[in-house]
């Protein structure tokens, strides 16, 4: 019975990957090179520094298709449980496949909030809650958020969200509320903690690690020697926005 | 005709002393007053030292609370002691969790005593001990209500 051939994962394998996945986690390539940089959290009480820019590294190539880690540990992190219907359910990251037509070549991508340098939610937002942080991530203050959604009418990704229901239950450092607009923070909470995004932890822990979190400013971290290795795209670069998520493999 | 504006006078300013003494007792319920006013019965859960006095703690914990607010979500400064969790830590009654319930939890309690609208908490998770897994399993469960 148990030799029985299954769709579902082993249990037992998997945890296997994830301690797996844990230990390459700190391995140090050569001397002052590691595999994936452990970010170094700022001292309490220090603001987020300028000199910083967030970004991730998404390879198209490795994520699965049918896998949903990545958006089931971002709801299950910011706590993005909604009773409403379907379409008006907050969403932060999504997974979409790309079909090409004539080559019949798909892709699948997760898409959230691309955290542009130049963002064009800011630029329309008439209260000043959407705003672009020092260190590049783009976020909404939620106490001057009016819930006019304009810029959920000029985000081109289609990265944010309104919330049509009064919530309670919510992670304390993740708070949420009805009437305002919300997407992405690149699990802001944790960054500031010198933790690392959620939906990177479980794209990791599945196997996959087809997400790459660092800082794009430091030369020496893993995203900026990639970035700067191998060919990656940004989504609309037509629009010059300038995204701190980049994605290769498209 | 002169006598009766400095009559005028006088009344006028014992009326708007009459108010400035009821607005200040108004605002100081803890103050040892009067029996005959009465006062909000609040649970203040741990105690000990606040971040200020309380007198000063009665008066201005908006002012730094919106101060922190702004240092925190715009500039990313995190662990400050006058925050809004830091406050939930604290005072959250130990009958329910949370600073929420009923006029005897903390910030309710006194709310409602002074008539001033609380909305911290349509955003805010007014209970104690709660992480991310936690928070997600009773908005789960919540969400599962009809």
């Amino acid at each position: 019975m148990s030799q029985q051939p299954s769709d579902q994962p082993d249990p037992t394998r998997r945890g296997a990957l994830g301690v797996a996945a844990a230990a390459v986690a700190g391995v140090a390539i050569a001397p002052g090179i590691h595999l994936i940089e452990v970010a170094q959290a700022r001292p309490a009480g220090e603001p987020a520094s300028k000199s910083v820019r967030w970004g991730m590294l998404i390879d198209a190539s490795r994520c699965e298709s049918g896998c949903d880690a990545c958006v089931s540990a971002c709801n299950r992190e910011n706590a993005l449980n909604s009773a409403v219907e379907p379409r008006q359910k907050p969403q932060w990251i999504r997974k979409i496949t790309l079909h090409e037509v004539k080559t019949d070549r798909k892709v699948n991508l997760p898409m959230m909030c691309q955290h542009c340098a130049e963002p064009p939610c800011v630029d329309v937002c008439p209260t000043g809650a959407s705003f672009k942080r020092a260190d590049g991530l783009v976020l909404v203050d939620r106490h001057l958020c009016i819930g006019c959604r304009y810029c959920m009418m000029a985000c081109p990704y289609k990265a944010r969200s309104f919330v049509h229901e009064p919530l309670t239950a919510q992670n304390p450092a993740v708070p949420r509320g009805k009437g305002c607009v919300e997407s992405c923070t690149m699990c802001v909470h944790r960054i500031d903690q010198g933790g690392t995004p959620a939906c990177v932890e479980a794209c990791a822990r599945e196997g996959h690690a087809a997400i790459l979190f660092g800082d794009l400013n430091d030369p020496n971290s893993a995203i900026a020697r990639k970035v700067h290795d191998v060919a990656t795209t940004q989504v609309r670069a037509d629009l010059r926005l300038d995204p701190g998520v980049r994605y290769q493999g498209l | 005709m002169i006598g009766m504006t400095s009559a005028g006078k006088r009344a006028g300013r014992l009326a708007v002393l009459m108010i400035g003494l009821g607005l200040v007792a108004a605002v100081l319920p803890a103050s040892a007053g009067s029996g005959r006013t009465p006062q909000p019965q609040v649970d203040a859960a741990r105690g000990g030292a606040c971040v200020l006095p309380p007198e000063q703690m009665r008066r201005q914990h908006m002012d730094l609370l919106k101060h922190q607010r702004k240092v925190t979500v715009h500039e990313g400064v995190r662990g400050a002691p006058a925050s809004l969790v830091g406050c939930i830590d604290c005072h959250a009654s130990r009958s329910n969790d949370s600073v929420l319930g009923s006029s005897q939890n903390f910030c309710q309690g006194c709310h409602s005593y002074a008539a001033v609208k609380l909305d911290c908490f349509e955003c805010h998770n007014p209970r104690t001990g709660q992480t991310a897994a936690s928070a997600a399993a009773s908005a789960a469960s919540a969400g599962a209500k009809p």
